[in-house]
């Protein structure tokens, strides 16, 4: 649910509410408890997977001044901090200023780039700065398997710009990285790379979102390979995965978080144009539920859209719902489903327990195309990494 | 462990957001952020700082006295998380 920080967060506490507080969250809150705020589809990168189909700056971004009146208004619902991303948010000409803006409106801010524009000047910047996490994206522990889907030279890039924050002393950063088929057998090495910056370690779950589209179906984890993950994680606690796995909790015990998609409910996204997504992953008209430049702004189509009220409604019936795992799991990602082409009510294409492959099949021979990104960014005539062309590693080799 | 008889303040750089079920508590300092999961719960962090002791909050608030076990836990889960700290 992107809900960041879940591994973070105080565990259950005493006396408990009248209803459990995950109940309380699928009627919505009246303000989101975080969001994520892409500042601007600019990408220097154009990984295959990009959850946003970033590379081309749109026209109609925010400025500055459109920036700050979100920040203003973030403040006054005390929404306490946002997850800034992109595209590559540094490449705004005003990055900084948003970031000092929002310090000082009481907003936190944990952003997430690639780390091409993290040199030593704008290391000890970053360094000096108050409320602000740093997340710098990854997708292979080597250069190898990440730049086959981030690009060449997009591994040395973030290494680099984890050197410049050692070096300024920003602190413990965090590195991200998407579960993908060829990095699972890295997590190890990924986990070992944190630790040597003192840096926390932060896994995802890949969607069929943006690009991922065409991508996904090559490169989402195998069933084995959802196993191995969950109880990789389930053995490390202090890994943080932004809740994004809580369809795995149907193999056992639940995965720290709250389990639950927040979309909509307790979080969302603002692009960079100010339309409101139901969350990062949804970047298409079916789950827009407004734009902030609009009267009443951001409040309003949090609080008002028919979009954020009806997924606020409880869920319809469904394959799910006469499933023993459904309290686990709660049915999975809605962005999984929709843009492979199931049902909202379908069960995730990724269950665990198989649930979701014949309607798959039944997809598959249907010949209907899946839904694409109705928001398309992509630089035209700049190829993406091909992952299909993903020989093995040499350690795959020996 | 909470000392009933002992004064606590919020943290320093602590918000407090009132939610139907209590609250969400963040600090900006550890950026973590927690759920206060009872509305009284809310009163009594509100409320610290007012008074010298704890027990005088949870008389102060109306905590009913069966309850203050499970809110001294809650109070000292949100110690541990630095939400909280003696005065």
């Amino acid at each position: 649910m992107q809900l960041e920080q879940q591994r973070d967060k105080v565990p259950a506490q005493p006396p408990a509410a009248t209803r459990p507080l995950v109940e309380e969250f699928k009627f919505g809150l009246d303000a989101p408890i975080c969001l994520t705020w892409e500042l601007t589809y600019a990408c220097n990168l154009s990984c295959v997977h990009c959850l946003s189909s970033s590379g081309r700056r749109d026209p109609r971004e925010l400025t500055t001044e459109e920036c700050f009146a979100v920040i203003d208004e973030l403040e006054r619902l005390q929404v306490f901090y946002v997850n800034i991303g992109g595209g590559e948010p540094m490449l705004r000409a005003d990055f900084f200023e948003i970031l000092e803006y929002a310090a000082a409106h009481k907003v936190g801010v944990k952003f997430s780039t690639n780390g091409t524009f993290i040199d030593a000047a704008a290391a000890e910047r970053l360094a000096a700065m108050d409320y602000l996490d740093i997340q710098i994206s990854i997708d292979g522990a080597d250069a190898q398997v990440n730049d086959l889907v981030r690009g060449e030279g997009s591994f040395a890039a973030a290494r680099a710009a984890m050197d410049h924050l050692a070096a300024a002393e920003f602190g413990p950063f965090k590195i991200s990285l998407v579960v993908t088929r060829h990095n699972v057998s890295q997590l190890d090495e990924f986990k070992a790379l944190a630790d040597a910056y003192g840096a926390q370690l932060r896994v995802t779950r890949l969607r069929p979102s943006g690009r991922g589209v065409d991508s996904w179906a090559a490169l989402h984890p195998t069933q084995a390979q959802q196993r191995e993950l969950y109880y990789w994680l389930m053995d490390r606690p202090t890994v943080l995965t932004g809740d994004s796995f809580f369809h795995l909790s149907a193999l056992g015990d639940a995965l720290p978080g709250l389990n639950l998609c927040g979309a909509g409910r307790v979080v969302c996204l603002i692009d960079p144009v100010g339309d409101v997504y139901a969350c990062p992953f949804v970047i298409h008209e079916e789950f827009l539920a407004g734009n902030i430049r609009n009267e009443g702004g951001f409040t309003r189509v949090w609080r008002e859209s028919d979009l954020f009220l009806s997924l606020r409604e409880p869920e319809s019936e469904g394959a799910c719902t006469s499933c023993g795992s459904y309290d686990a799991c709660q049915g999975g990602c809605m962005a999984s489903k929709f843009f492979v082409g199931l049902e909202l009510t379908d069960p995730d294409p990724e269950c665990v327990l198989g649930n979701a492959e014949p309607y798959l099949a039944a997809l598959a021979t249907s010949g209907a195309a899946a839904p694409s990104s109705s928001a398309d960014h992509s630089r035209p005539g700049v190829p993406v990494p091909s992952p299909v062309t993903l020989r093995p590693t040499r350690r795959q080799r020996a | 462990m909470i000392d009933l008889e002992a004064s606590y303040q919020l943290s320093p750089n602590v918000s407090l957001r009132p939610e139907r079920f209590g609250a969400l508590a963040y600090s900006f300092d550890t950026r973590k952020l927690s759920f206060l999961k009872h509305p009284d719960l809310l009163r009594v962090v509100e409320s610290l700082d007012s008074y010298n002791s704890v027990r005088q909050v949870f008389e102060a608030v109306g905590v009913e006295k069966d309850k203050w076990p499970s809110f001294l836990i809650a109070l000292a889960t949100l110690e541990t998380s630095e939400m909280i700290r003696a005065a």
